[in-house]
């Protein structure tokens, strides 16, 4: 047995490569848990676990509280819960709009022989170099010309038009299910639509989940949208409020801003524990494409 | 009816139903991509603000870019961080990729570890690595003490480390282009491993003749988005170095310094122009890569 060695080795590595890779999430959690007194101490552990950094960021603002010495504690501007009502407000809004058009449009390209497809496909295909910065500033534009700057809109009606690369994913999927299937269902007399709707949107739920979940992921991290399109704290996201959180320099406490970060962290954690293989799967198809 | 009339008028109800199918993403490409892009080159050439309309005023935001010592910088910094940390990643990203393909005990878990720091929101991460870096009482530094180096580097305040503390803190995400080299690494046959090994290819041997020609068609693609991603570098830096431009402007990015310009000082036509010669530069790049790289991939298509 030569392979013996090698695939301690190998173990091994993989063990202490791992470890360092979690354990900015175990510290984050740790801190989240630390009392005022311990924050400054590089203990792994917390002395006295608390949930006090919690508490103050999921309990509504308006609840006067006091500190040790009677003062009343300004309420934190990350308030989970309305942070978390706007984003999921956005994440339903924009993955709906996202999975729909998407999925429309990749039909179209996967099975409607029209002439300039092709063409028209090479220049989704091409789209997907143009980096948004390029297209931010009329973007804002457009955007105050509608009167969307400070609501949400802007974060999840582009959606609505489908994006590049999820119409790729799915036209791929579809162009993979048999003619045979559509051809059959038109005999019996449905149309485009209803083969569409109640035949190729069934049988493409693997890809529309992996559309679904990275889109999820999207959302849920993006900071250059909020930032730009937001003005007001009551409408942030989560990971706006985050930032704006930690902005406020030196005047939050690290305790509370690992809890915010924990927070932030565990819905998608979450997803990603009960949906790992679609996650991961989703992910290897988005970079072997070339 | 004449039999290409048919044909026309059949072709005529293909086009509609084509465009009109298609028309969400269509429309979308019209309005959000093409037309800003044509926005962004005719701002490029006028100044804005806001406040009043766009005045044209010819190539000035260009002359100014060009004589402008903060892109000097921001250029400087981004070519370094996209030269560094994309081959830097590249390679942590292959070589853990093969370590997680080996049939090991608990395989699924560190696949599982390795990846999880990549669903976290950038701003979260940024976060937890000031905590871990922070000179005070951050792991990173205490560990250092502990081992003896009494003066450990200010990872986030000194301008000589801010580059190096922000590349190694990307590399926490090498999960995403790890996970795709494992989908690489499991498409190559196992009979070219087999032929090698008859050849009496060692592990090196093999390494280098049949797992990376067989990955390199993945790895170009990779590099390009990348390169394309690395360029684009906003979301970390803006967290972790908040009062911009930062110590001696080291961490000073192309996209924060756009950014700056259209939103904290709404120079819309200067950032603008910003905006264009970044367009030009990724597709140079992305040209680039696929340029230089023809030949090494061909190599595999064979």
């Amino acid at each position: 047995m030569k392979l013996r060695p090698a695939q301690i080795l190998t173990f091994v590595a993989l063990c202490l490569i791992s470890a360092a890779w979690l354990l900015p999430l175990g510290w984050m959690v740790s801190v989240s848990l630390k009392p005022a007194q311990e924050v400054s101490n590089a203990a792994l552990l917390p002395h006295k676990p608390t949930l006090d950094s919690y508490r103050r960021l999921v309990l509504p603002p308006s609840r006067s509280v006091v500190d040790a010495t009677g003062r009343p504690v300004e309420p934190t501007p990350f308030y989970f819960p309305l942070l978390a009502r706007n984003t999921l407000i956005v994440l339903l809004l924009s993955v709906g709009g996202v999975v729909l058009a998407s999925s429309a449009a990749a039909y179209g390209f996967a099975r409607i022989r029209f002439p300039g497809r092709d063409l028209l496909f090479a220049i989704c295909l091409a789209t997907m170099m143009i980096p948004f910065p390029v297209l931010m500033i009329p973007q804002y534009l457009l955007f105050k010309q509608l009167g969307w700057i400070g609501t949400t809109a802007p974060l999840w009606a582009p959606a609505w038009f489908g994006s590049a690369f999820n119409v790729f994913l799915l036209r791929q999927f579809f162009a993979g299910i048999p003619v045979e299937l559509e051809e059959a269902a038109m005999l019996d007399g449905c149309n485009r639509w209803s083969v569409f709707w109640r035949i190729m949107l069934p049988l493409a739920r693997p890809a529309i989940t992996v559309v679904a979940l990275l889109h999820t992921l999207y959302v849920w991290n993006d900071l250059v949208g909020p930032l730009i399109f937001l003005t007001r704290p009551e409408k942030f996201t989560l990971a706006l409020g985050l930032q704006f959180l930690q902005s406020r320099s030196g005047d939050t406490p690290w305790n509370e801003l690992m809890a915010a970060s924990t927070l932030i962290v565990l819905p998608v954690l979450i997803l990603f524990l009960l949906a790992q293989q679609v996650f991961i799967r989703g992910i290897a198809t988005s970079g072997l494409k070339g | 009816m004449s039999h290409d009339a048919r044909h026309r008028k059949a072709d005529r109800a293909a086009l509609l139903s084509g465009l009109a199918w298609t028309a969400p993403w269509w429309l979308g490409f019209l309005l959000l991509m093409a037309g800003p892009l044509v926005a962004t080159l005719y701002l490029s050439f006028c100044d804005y603000s806001l406040l009043e309309p766009p005045a044209f005023v010819g190539v000035e935001n260009y002359v100014t870019l060009v004589r402008d010592e903060n892109v000097h910088k921001v250029l400087w910094n981004t070519l370094i961080y996209a030269a560094i940390s994309v081959p830097l990643m590249t390679a942590l990203a292959v070589g853990l990729a093969i370590l997680v393909n080996q049939p090991v005990r608990g395989q699924a878990f560190f696949r599982a570890a390795i990846f999880v720091p990549t669903i976290v929101p950038l701003v979260a991460a940024g976060i937890v690595w000031m905590w871990l870096l922070n000179p005070e009482s951050g792991l990173v530094n205490e560990t250092l003490k502990a081992i003896g180096i009494n003066r450990p580097p200010l990872w986030l305040e000194s301008p000589q480390w801010a580059m190096t503390t922000l590349i190694g803190v990307s590399l926490w995400f090498v999960g995403t282009p790890m996970v795709i080299y494992l989908a690489g690494l499991q498409e190559i046959p196992e009979t070219l491993y087999e032929a090698a090994r008859l050849d009496g290819a060692s592990g090196w041997g093999r390494f280098w003749h049949v797992t990376l020609p067989g990955l390199s068609p993945v790895i170009l693609f990779n590099v390009v988005v990348g390169l394309i991603n690395a360029w684009q570098v906003f979301a970390l830096p803006f967290v972790m170095w908040r009062t911009r431009p930062g110590p001696d402007r080291a961490a000073y990015f192309y996209t924060t310094y756009l950014f700056d310009n259209a939103f904290t000082y709404l120079k819309m036509g200067y950032a603008s122009a910003l905006a264009w010669v970044q367009l030009l530069i990724i597709l140079t790049l992305t040209g680039l890569v696929f340029w230089l790289s023809r030949r090494s991939v061909h190599y595999v298509g064979r």
